[in-house]
């Protein structure tokens, strides 16, 4: 494709003009600091005064690689339906069914049949299973949402009851071992001295990176999220592509689904339980508009982290749980009240 | 009151700038977007702080350090985004943050007195004060805004672009009401793009071009609008509507709509554009033309009837296909419905056409920015950095990036519903322009507009709506301005 298919109309005045270069970019300070590591510039901060914390209180408890790699650890599950979060919202909805979802997947997969048919061919078997389950979950609330016209908030929390409930039932309210060792032993492997969930994490995090900054369907989510109507009369397939989204945090919670049952060798429908808020809580945190149309993956990343880092502090120093959900509830108010000063600067210029 | 002076020096937005304005005169501020009439009229509201510069009131000086301090002195603003809240009823919306309270207990029945008493003196007792506000039409609204403006011992009322939202008889009462309330010694700061309300309304104006005023206090009645135009726009602004070019015998039809009708709005309209027409649609809000172009657009579904663009029929109510097809909308309402406004500015430009400009689904955002780089150029869209946001450029040069958003999608038929709303004349002239031009490349172009002068001037064809019919198809120049109106006029009332 070349660009003379663009009709342009010629100058008002004056001949040919030589075109003008490109805009390079310049990294200069102050790009530097309008641009990503600007933007981050708060959760970088606030992630660094927790490690200065944890390393004055716990010392090197805290500091060594391994005490690091626990938090990154901890962080590679709620991290991935983070990601997925992070579309959702930027696209100007909300998924509040990831948790329970979550759960759902890691029941129907971990069930005798399909256990057996696991033991039979592959553990592939089991990973396929939970991730179409997520995809199916989302698809639906994805349906109900973009052509039903039901509130994204109303048609996930049925989503987040009915998949509790459903993997009750099929759990029939019973813990499910996984019995498939080649499984376990590839999900609690390592490389390169990293473990297997954190590769999953980061592979998630960096797809997520690329699909939304560097892809068509990025640029459609931030369109849509930014202002659905103007997308619409655009051209943009706004329904679809809303659907799209909603897969999007089904697929995530099918994915997260797989690394809690390599985590926990069981499959339960109690796991995922309240995962929705800490996902959302992340995403807010790190820098994405609940009301649409902007965020970050690298926020979103950071918000992860920063939570994780939180809970590790805590308990090196064995405080207790209670307090750690205080301190999480101060940090979520702090963080958005500091994106909103941040975020102010950008566009309240005129 | 003496009047007000007023001068300050800002680093950019106003340069020494002297306004002085005169009990019961009607002052009207003129100036292209841009040109700092809104930071004039906010440091006047109390809501910016001169840099240097004094505020006289009455002959005091004054310091205006918050909107309250404004408020007690009895200067009331009416900003350009109406600024009701839509859940309250219209006596909670006048009484909002003074409300009459009795130890902290509302005196709704007293509120409601008051307002309408307000409202009647306003020449709306028919409004009910508890009537929610959201239920109101735009002009309605604007009255409830200056019956809260009223509701302080107000001696000076700034109207910010108050006609922008507004029909031809709407703007009739609200001219009614200014000269009521001048009458009655209160001075009003009328902003405003229209010069023609400007010579109906005002007494004196003063002129701002880029933060500096270039007339101050000048006689409306003994200037003529070439001189304002000249002032506003450091130009000679000639002739505002381009010349129409013919279209040749042979030019093929690019768009036929045949019986489209949506149920309960507009029925069976028919009508052809050919290429490098321009048809006008001009009627009065409500009568369907936004509405008419939407649904050929697809964004409304069309209860029957067909649209076909370059031969190739459409599928109802899909506005996909409509783009595919080669059709292109410039919608009533440039910031909700067409921009995104915290994007940057090539990024709205390609918002139709980035999938094009992708391979296997990632997008080449420096094709992108090159593209919108060049429609830049070519538009004369400034400022003329594909990264600035949408939101901050003027309302001109956004209405350029809509333009620049289908030229670079290789449109054929082009739908422009209002295209110079809140444009100023020295832009608006050059949009006019920018419309012929593509006109004369061969594009099909339709435009609604509430300005009948605009369609008469801009199309080559009129088509006249009124209650949901096209009541006249007549060549522009074979039509006036007063035989439109009467046409609109006794079809409205059929």
């Amino acid at each position: 494709m070349s660009e003379s298919q663009s009709q342009t109309i010629a100058p008002a005045a004056g001949g040919p003009e030589t075109p003008e270069p490109q805009p390079r970019r310049r990294f200069t300070a102050k790009s530097l600091l309008s641009g990503s590591i600007g933007r981050n510039l708060g959760l970088i901060l606030a992630l660094a005064a927790l490690f200065a914390v944890g390393a004055i209180t716990a010392g090197d408890r805290f500091t060594n690689i391994d005490n690091i790699l626990v938090i990154v650890r901890l962080a590679s599950i709620i991290g991935v339906i983070s990601i997925g979060m992070t579309f959702v919202i930027i696209g100007g909805g909300i998924d509040l069914s990831v948790g329970s979802v979550m759960g759902l997947a890691s029941v129907v997969a971990t069930l005798s049949a399909i256990q057996a048919a696991a033991d039979n061919s592959t553990w592939l078997v089991m990973v396929f299973t939970a991730l179409a389950v997520g995809l199916a979950a989302g698809f639906l609330n994805g349906f109900v949402i973009a052509y039903g016209k039901v509130v994204a908030f109303m048609a996930t929390l049925a989503m987040l009851v009915a998949a509790r409930g459903l993997a009750e039932i099929l759990a029939n309210r019973q813990t499910q071992v996984v019995r498939i060792p080649e499984f376990i032993d590839f999900m609690n492997s390592d490389l390169l001295g990293v473990d297997m969930l954190i590769w999953i994490f980061v592979l998630v995090a960096v797809a997520g990176w690329i699909l939304l900054n560097r892809t068509t369907f990025g640029r459609r989510t931030v369109a849509i999220g930014g202002n659905r109507e103007a997308a619409r009369l655009a051209g943009i397939a706004v329904r679809r592509h809303t659907m799209y989204l909603y897969a999007i945090t089904g697929l995530t919670a099918g994915i997260a689904a797989v690394m809690i049952l390599g985590r926990t060798t069981a499959g339960t429908s109690t796991h995922g339980t309240l995962y929705e808020l800490d996902a959302i809580a992340a995403v807010v945190v790190g820098g994405t508009l609940l009301a649409g149309g902007r965020g970050t993956i690298t926020g979103t990343v950071f918000g992860v982290l920063i939570f994780a880092t939180l809970t590790n502090v805590f308990t090196q120093n064995n405080l207790s749980t209670s307090v750690q959900a205080v301190a999480k509830g101060v940090i979520i108010v702090v963080a958005v009240l500091l994106q909103q000063r941040f975020a102010g600067q950008g566009s309240k210029s005129q | 009151m003496t009047g007000i002076s007023k001068n300050f020096s800002g680093v950019q937005a106003l340069k020494n700038v002297d306004l002085e304005i005169v009990a019961g005169e009607v002052h009207c501020i003129l100036g292209q977007n841009g040109a700092g009439k809104s930071t004039l009229i906010k440091t006047l509201a109390g809501a910016h702080l001169p840099d240097s510069g004094t505020i006289e009131w009455n002959g005091e000086p004054v310091s205006l350090h918050s909107p309250q301090d404004a408020i007690e002195l009895g200067i009331a603003t009416m900003y350009q985004e109406l600024d009701v809240v839509d859940g309250l009823t219209i006596a909670e919306n006048i009484f909002l943050g003074h409300e009459l309270s009795l130890g902290g207990v509302l005196r709704t029945g007293e509120a409601n007195e008051r307002t309408r008493r307000l409202l009647e003196r306003l020449g709306h007792g028919d409004l009910a004060p508890s009537r929610e506000v959201g239920s109101l039409s735009a002009a309605n609204k604007q009255i409830v805004s200056m019956a809260r403006a009223l509701s302080h011992d107000t001696r000076l009322i700034i109207m910010d672009e108050p006609s922008a939202v507004l029909d031809g008889e709407e703007v009739k009462n609200l001219f009614r009401v200014v000269r009521e309330l001048t009458s009655a010694g209160i001075a009003v700061v009328y902003i405003t793009h229209r010069l023609e309300e400007i010579r109906e309304i005002g007494d004196r104006i003063t002129v701002l071009k880029d933060g500096s005023s270039t007339a101050n206090g000048l006689d409306v009645s003994e200037t003529p609008t070439s001189e304002l135009i000249r002032r506003m726009t450091g130009r000679e602004v000639e002739n505002v509507f381009p010349a129409a070019t013919p279209i040749p015998d042979d030019a093929p039809l690019a768009l036929e709509v045949q019986g489209l009708s949506l149920d309960g709005v507009f029925h069976d309209v028919d009508f052809t554009v050919r290429a490098g027409e321009i048809v006008g649609l001009a009627g009065l809000v409500g009568s369907g033309r936004s509405e008419i172009l939407e649904t050929i657009y697809g964004a409304r579904r069309a209860s029957s009837g067909t649209v076909r663009a370059n031969g190739r029929r459409l599928r109802r109510g899909s506005v996909r296909d409509a783009v595919r097809a080669g059709i292109g909308l410039s919608p009533e309402e440039r910031k909700s419905q067409g921009l995104l406004l915290d994007e940057p500015i090539f990024r709205n430009v390609t918002l139709s056409s980035f999938t094009r400009f992708a391979r296997g689904g990632f997008v080449d955002e420096r094709r992108e920015r090159r593209i919108a780089a060049e429609q830049i150029d070519a538009l004369e869209l400034r400022p003329a950095d594909p990264d600035r946001p949408a939101r901050t450029l003027s309302g001109g040069n956004q209405q350029k990036i809509l333009l620049a958003r289908w030229l670079v999608n290789r449109t054929s038929v082009l739908l422009l519903d209002e295209p110079t709303r809140g444009v100023d004349v020295g832009a608006r002239a050059e949009i006019y322009a920018l419309i012929r031009e593509l006109a004369a490349n061969g594009d099909a172009v339709v435009v609604v507009s509430s300005e009948i002068e605009e369609v008469l001037g801009l199309a080559d064809t009129v088509l006249v709506v009124g209650d949901g019919r096209i009541l006249t198809t007549v060549k522009s120049d074979q039509i006036d301005e007063h035989q439109v109106l009467d046409l609109v006029m006794k079809g409205t009332a059929a």
